[in-house]
């Protein structure tokens, strides 16, 4: 049972990215508009904006939290071929009164030669480092050696991947089984590109980042692209959004059987596509165990993917962006992606992430039921059934619950939806 | 859940009172197929007791029959009631045929006409053979004296005994187990599982578990008769029946939004070896599954995450990890609720989780300037690095104001200033103050020095170090020993000389060099002073 709940965010042009920190009571949003918002949570589950201001000189693309160990940071990367990394000070008395706070830019990352299309952390048991990727086809690594002077970044690796770059995503486990993992996507139009998803590996021996894998199997662009949550797995996952939702599996090939020294070699598998938006898919995002995937894509839905005990993944669940519900079966993939009536400056934006919408907190990450039937308890009776039934019939296997909707009149014995705990 | 019932009947909203209702629904069809997974597959009732068991649950779940009777007897002529026949039946279709006679009883002193007939019929049922626990009897004699305790109940109907009473004839009729007569009762008997328990009380008593399923079908086809089709929840229901376990708990899920119930179904069944035993071998794999999933449920409420951490430690594969993960992102909103949190991470030695969370702590109390916060957190957190940190801006700010912040939290750091070298000196620096209050100026003194050779006190502070000497050489006793004078001197020498003289001196500097040469030079002087009444003490008889 899922509630929507939108969010009039004021920016005066495309939302291109939302962003969650990582105890999921902020988000920070970027726009085409140049500038960044951050929103805080209240205790009664309202959002506030508590900062607004200029980031860039062209469209922001992306925007992403540090881990709140190294305190309150966010990066942005924008068209204007730069990356930024922020920090929130602590205001003036009268400012908190007022619900304000603000954001100093410590640190310019000029290096790009094109749009910078993508920032983000690296996991923090590797002390402060971001990377970036940009049009020009080259991956960036960072690093503050001094967590607590953010105006130090030094440029420690420079990747080239001979496409242009489009999404990068750090492998966030921290065994020290493995060494650390960029997957860098691409979204290059030109017809000679072939494999637009590419994983790179550090290299102990020497201390450089190498390319260890390239997924053949993806040919179309790629926009979005993450690792998920390790829960002690030996083997990695990876969702891709491209024309649609890919996950793979990348088991590490044992060291005695590879050249010693060179990068790991995996096993890829690709162990479910879904093309059910029956469009682009613009962005993928892991809930904190890695259990549940969300997509978003152009026909305006974001649907849930979860696996069962039995490792197979299914639809559990389909959102629709302006919070309506999801018609029966068919699902028209709509070149015009609806726009929320009551969000006035709002479109959503050409990547289809619900702009403004609940995105994909963290907390809030859509187990079964229980989470959202709280909701349903928290907000006026429900509005009509947002979630379909599952897309695939198939009893062989337990299914992830979908709630089916049912008016029924018997007093004692009925199911009907959820609201339990 | 009566509480919850009571609450929907007194809501002042209808919206709020459907959603009460609702709830009770739930809860109640949760407790209905909980107890009939109990009865069928945990008791493993055997033929005979399974219907005894049967009986129980319908009589514990169709409980109007209740209400129904409070309000007929608590009438004052309770057999002209209009009501009473009803009651009769129920009483009748739930097998509780002692009640019943008594209130035929009733029937028969208010109208002698039918005072025979009820007399009979109350014969019949009192004369209904039953298995009752501890009866030694077997089934075979049971179903002997039952066939024939039918026959008689037959023979009557086709005398006509009770011909003239359509209600007692149509109770026969019941008792006798045709289904006609049990359909036309519908709506006493409200649902189908009712139906087939009566049906199976008065056609099939010794009936075997592994033939119910095929009662259950037909006695869900006779009672829907093709009007509607199968709830949810008779599907479940029917899964019982037919001992499919893996199905109830697939239907389960679908049908209810939430974890809570399958997981600790899955669970129950899984502890009594059944899932196992029905041929799930991925029973353990799906218990954990379930668990994990509920648990995950919790840890989003924002109190009920501590039930989620019980849960997950009782997950022996994935329990572990899914808490790490999931209790670094528990918001941090009060002091309390983070102390909740370590402690339930200190409990699991989940140091690395202990560490994250007490940084993070820590981290917002420096960027707050809440300095004795931060530095706890640092300490809990075993933060060396971080202690430092914190300590530097401690000493930092007594050189700007020239007092200490968190007094407190300083004095009684305990074994913990061991933690950094920075931090061991503050809080031996702020000793050396104290000692000073306390006019202790020997033991200050030593310490002091002690700082200073024992390489503890960062260089950057040696100038604060021996400007604080000044007083202690300024008193009118001698406190410093010549051996010690020597120290501090060199100390002093050793500041000095490093300086090194760089580029073109612009203003600022200068005033600075000034200030501190003047310092150096009152040290020197002081120094020089007690060096000389040092020495002389010290070589005087009467000193020692």
């Amino acid at each position: 049972m899922f509630v929507a709940r939108s969010i009039a965010a004021d920016h005066k042009d495309l939302i291109h990215d939302v962003s969650f920190d990582f105890h999921g009571r902020r988000m920070a949003t970027c726009s085409s508009d140049q500038s960044v918002k951050v929103w805080d949570k209240s205790e009664s589950g309202d959002w506030h904006c508590t900062a607004s201001w200029k980031t860039h000189s062209g469209s922001v693309w992306r925007v992403t939290w540090a881990h709140p160990e190294f305190g309150q940071v966010l990066a942005s990367c924008s068209f204007d071929r730069t990356a930024a990394v922020w920090e929130e000070i602590v205001g003036e008395s009268n400012d908190k009164l007022r619900g304000q706070s603000h954001w100093v830019k410590r640190t310019t990352l000029v290096d790009s030669r094109t749009s910078v299309t993508d920032v983000k952390f690296a996991p923090k048991h590797m002390g402060l480092m971001l990377a970036t990727c940009s049009a020009d086809g080259i991956v960036r690594v960072y690093e503050a050696p001094d967590v607590m002077n953010l105006s130090q970044w030094s440029l420690q690796h420079e990747i080239s991947c001979k496409l242009s770059c489009s999404c990068i995503s750090w492998n966030p486990s921290s065994s020290r089984a493995h060494p650390p993992m960029i997957a860098v996507g691409s979204d290059d139009s030109s017809p000679n590109a072939m494999a637009k998803a590419q994983i790179f590996e550090y290299n102990e021996n020497t201390r450089k980042y190498a390319k260890a894998e390239t997924l053949m199997t993806v040919t179309d662009p790629v926009h979005d692209i993450a690792f998920a949550p390790n829960l002690g797995r030996s083997f990695h996952i990876l969702a891709i959004a491209t024309k649609d939702v890919r996950i793979f599996t990348l088991k590490p090939v044992r060291k005695e059987l590879t050249s010693s020294g060179g990068p790991t070699k995996f096993e890829i598998h690709i162990v479910a596509q879904f093309d059910n938006h029956n469009s682009q898919v613009w962005r993928v995002s892991w809930n904190i165990t890695g259990t549940v995937l969300a997509s978003s894509g152009d026909d305006g839905c974001v649907r849930l993917w979860k696996a069962n005990y039995m490792d197979n993944w299914k639809c559990t669940g389909i959102l629709k962006g302006n919070g309506s519900p999801v018609s029966g079966s068919s699902q028209q993939g709509s070149s015009n992606p609806p726009l929320g009536s009551n969000v006035p400056n709002l479109q959503n934006s050409l990547n289809g992430s619900s702009a403004g919408r609940y995105f994909f907190p963290p907390l809030d990450s859509p187990r079964a039921g229980s989470r959202w039937s709280s909701y349903a308890q928290l907000l006026p009776p429900p509005p009509p059934p947002l979630v379909e039934h599952s897309c695939d019939a198939d009893t062989a296997n337990l299914q992830y619950p979908h709630p089916r909707r049912r008016s029924l009149s018997r007093p004692l014995n009925p199911l009907p939806e959820n609201e339990g705990v | 859940m009566e509480e919850m019932h009571q609450v929907a009947i007194a809501a002042k909203d209808p919206a709020s009172g459907r959603q009460f209702s609702s709830q009770v629904s739930i809860l109640s069809a949760m407790e209905l197929i909980w107890n009939l997974c109990e009865i069928l597959f945990i008791e493993v009732a055997p033929a005979g007791p399974l219907l005894l068991h049967l009986l129980d649950w319908v009589r514990l779940h169709v409980c109007e029959v209740d209400s129904l009777s409070a309000d007929v007897l608590g009438s004052e002529n309770p057999s002209k009631h209009e009501s009473f026949w009803n009651l009769v039946t129920v009483l009748v279709l739930q097998g509780r045929l002692d009640e019943a006679r008594q209130m035929l009883s009733r029937e028969a002193d208010a109208s002698p006409t039918s005072a025979g007939m009820c007399r009979i019929l109350g014969d019949l049922m009192r004369t209904m053979p039953v298995l009752s626990p501890g009866n030694t009897q077997t089934l075979t004699e049971l179903e002997l004296k039952w066939q024939h305790w039918h026959e008689e109940c037959e023979r009557h109907l086709q005398d006509g005994t009770f011909a003239s009473s359509p209600h007692l004839e149509s109770l026969c009729k019941i008792m006798l187990g045709d289904e006609a007569a049990l359909l036309e009762q519908k709506k006493l008997l409200s649902n189908w599982y009712h139906f087939l328990v009566t049906r199976l009380l008065y056609s099939h008593p010794t009936v075997k578990p592994m033939d119910l399923y095929f009662y259950a079908q037909s006695s869900l086809d006779l009672f829907l008769g093709g009007e509607s089709s199968p709830e949810p929840l008779d599907n479940i229901l029917m899964a019982a029946f037919e001992f499919d376990i893996h199905q109830v708990i697939k239907e389960c899920s679908i049908a209810l939004s939430n974890w809570w119930f399958v997981a600790h179904l899955t669970d129950l069944l899984d502890h009594c070896k059944l899932l196992q035993s029905h041929n799930l071998y991925f029973g353990s794999n799906m218990r954990e599954f379930l668990l994990l999933e509920y648990a995950s449920g919790l840890f989003a409420h924002h109190s009920l995450w501590q039930l989620g951490v019980d849960y997950f430690d009782y997950c022996p594969e994935l329990g572990r990890v899914s808490l790490e993960l999931h209790i670094e992102r528990i918001p941090l909103s009060t002091e309390q609720k983070a102390l909740k949190v370590l402690r339930v991470c200190e409990q699991r030695q989940m140091t690395e989780q202990v560490r994250s969370i007490c940084k993070i702590l820590a981290m917002k109390a420096v960027r707050n300037n809440r300095l004795g916060s931060a530095l706890s957190w640092s300490i809990r957190a075993k933060d060396a690095a971080f202690a430092t940190l914190v300590s530097d801006r401690f000493l930092r700010d007594y050189c700007e104001r020239g007092c200490f912040s968190d007094l407190d939290l300083i004095d009684n750091l305990g074994p913990a200033m061991m933690l950094s070298d920075r931090l061991t000196f503050l809080g031996k620096y702020r000793e050396f103050h104290r000692l000073y209050g306390e006019k202790r100026f020997v033991d200050a003194a030593s310490l002091l020095l002690s700082l200073m050779t024992s390489q503890i006190a960062p260089r950057s502070f040696w100038m604060t170090l021996l400007t604080d000497a000044l007083p202690l050489l300024e008193q009118k006793q001698v406190i410093f020993s010549a051996e010690q004078t020597y120290e501090l001197m060199r100390c002093l020498e050793d500041l000095t000389s490093g300086k090194p003289v760089c580029g073109e001196p612009d203003p600022q500097r200068l005033q600075d060099d000034d200030v501190e040469t003047t310092k150096v030079e009152m040290l020197r002087l002081a120094l020089a002073r007690n060096l000389a009444r040092s020495i002389i003490k010290e070589g005087s008889l009467e000193g020692s």
